[in-house]
């Protein structure tokens, strides 16, 4: 009987942790939790996605989308996309921390680097699937190669594009939990160094960072809506 | 010995590997320069069999648990395809929350260990395969449902000798794609006590003696490999007709 209640119990205190600061068990009464710590962690971890993945849009997607209009490289990054997915997040953290350094520019470097394959390699995709009749069009119509790029193979491709932009948001806000490691304290330190933040702090954390997760998927969802052209939409209803 | 299941049980997952481990580094920490010590390596290489070992154990468990569940979703779905817009949202979800939170989440209800990484890693892996299976379905030409058709099969044997075996292209890249993630994400079980090659990453530390990392990192992207090639052989066997050329 109560040991199906235990589960309730755990997801109560965790609540609890994260609007009522706490004494720590642990670390002789140093307070933990609390709304604003709660706040300043989650600003933190998004601080570094948003950098990370700024970073990765700006050198992955004006690549993919050049290689996928020239229609070279795709060996290169399909290995490049097979390799990302088998790099192990946690030990791209560690090893920038021993051999670049902790801090938040070593590691947006790190995530940035999770999600250049994904942006890449869809970029790429997405261009090589467009119609050669609408490029041929486009190019009969007076448009330079990259006024295609920009205002035909870009919006044909959006759903492709932003699904590569998805992938790497995912990527990079679960690895900027494990940030801490790294010496950037996101909700992953709750995570991480539950010594300190007990085990509410720790399911507190969990519960924030799935959190956050899905409301950049949900935002980027809403973002790909807006960027679809509507006769896209029209011709896919 | 410092096995991550024994931490776990002293309630010490997480935060407090770092003083493990720290007599048989000594000689390679003296040169902090050094980011490979191949003494090191070579007096340890022992330690990371019982890790690989854990480690396929994971991501084998995990990706065949997520394939069948996935697998069956998609065929629920694809003969009653109101289904498809919710499953894809489900599955969606449980792609998106991170590993490591979904740990935590899944702590109060099955525990500290490997069986909480494996319910984690299978939900992480069912929106790929589920995903790829209805691309695989759909792409099915309709000349070849309705060739069948016209022999007298019925929609079951539709489903399984034509629908299934044309999708096999798709549903192999759904389980590489799969597998391979998993390959690299199981490497997060060491935050649930659940082994795996993250154990030698994090833990005894290692974020400033890298050898090891070093050392792990290879038996995972070498894993992935393998384990992409062995899917990309499958399916050249299983798809024997894609390999025939005309003459």
């Amino acid at each position: 009987m109560t040991a199906a209640l235990v589960p309730f119990a755990s997801f109560s205190g965790a609540i609890e942790f994260i609007f009522s600061e706490q004494t720590s068990n642990v670390t002789g009464g140093a307070k933990v939790g609390g709304f604003e710590q709660a706040v300043e962690l989650t600003l933190k971890q998004l601080e570094v996605t948003v950098l990370a993945l700024a970073l990765a849009l700006i050198v992955a997607l004006p690549l993919g989308l050049y290689l996928g209009h020239r229609g070279k490289g795709e060996v290169v990054l399909v290995g490049l996309a097979n390799a990302g997915r088998a790099l192990p997040e946690l030990a791209l953290i560690a090893l920038v921390a021993a051999l670049i350094g902790i801090g938040l520019v070593p590691v947006t470097l790190a995530l940035a680097v999770l999600g250049i394959p994904p942006i890449v390699s869809n970029a790429y995709v997405g261009v090589r699937q467009v119609d050669p009749a609408a490029v041929d069009a486009a190019r009969g119509m007076g448009m330079g190669e990259m006024e295609i790029i920009r205002k035909v193979e870009l919006p044909l491709a959006i759903s492709t594009v932003m699904g590569g932009v998805r992938s790497a948001t995912i990527a990079i806000v679960a690895t900027a939990t494990i940030a801490p490691l790294a010496g950037v304290l996101t909700l992953g330190d709750y995570i991480i160094n539950a010594s300190i933040y007990g085990e509410d702090g720790r399911l507190a954390g969990a519960i924030l960072v799935a959190l956050l997760a899905l409301s950049l998927e949900g935002l980027l969802a809403l973002l790909q809506r807006r960027l679809t052209s509507d006769g896209l939409k029209v011709k896919t209803a | 010995m410092g096995s991550p299941l024994l931490l776990a049980a002293s309630g010490q997952v997480g935060g407090d590997f770092f003083k493990e481990r720290t007599s048989d580094t000594l000689p390679c920490q003296a040169k902090p320069n050094e980011p490979f010590c191949f003494d090191w390596a070579k007096e340890n290489i022992d330690r990371f069999g019982t890790p690989t070992v854990q480690h396929l154990e994971l991501v084998v468990i995990s990706v065949l648990i997520g394939f069948a569940i996935a697998f069956a979703l998609a065929l629920f779905a694809h003969r009653s395809t109101w289904l498809q817009a919710p499953l894809l949202a489900v599955t969606g979800i449980l792609y998106t929350i991170p590993s490591i939170a979904f740990f935590f989440l899944l702590l109060p209800v099955t525990g500290i260990g490997k069986d909480t990484a494996i319910v984690a890693l299978a939900a992480y892996t069912l929106q790929i395969i589920y995903r790829n299976t209805m691309l695989g379905l759909h792409n099915v030409p309709d000349s070849a449902k309705e060739a069948a058709r016209g022999m007298g099969y019925t929609d079951r044997q539709i489903l399984w000798r034509v629908e299934l075996p044309l999708a096999i292209p798709e549903i192999v890249a759904g389980l590489r794609v799969a597998i391979v993630s998993t390959v690299a994400i199981a490497t997060l079980a060491v935050f649930i006590g659940g082994g795996g090659l993250g154990t030698q990453i994090y833990g005894g530390g290692n974020l400033t003696f890298p050898t090891s990392v070093f050392i792990a990192l290879a038996i995972v992207v070498l894993m992935a490999m393998a384990f992409h090639l062995g899917l990309l052989l499958a399916q050249r066997y299983l798809t024997p007709w894609r390999n025939a050329r005309a003459i």
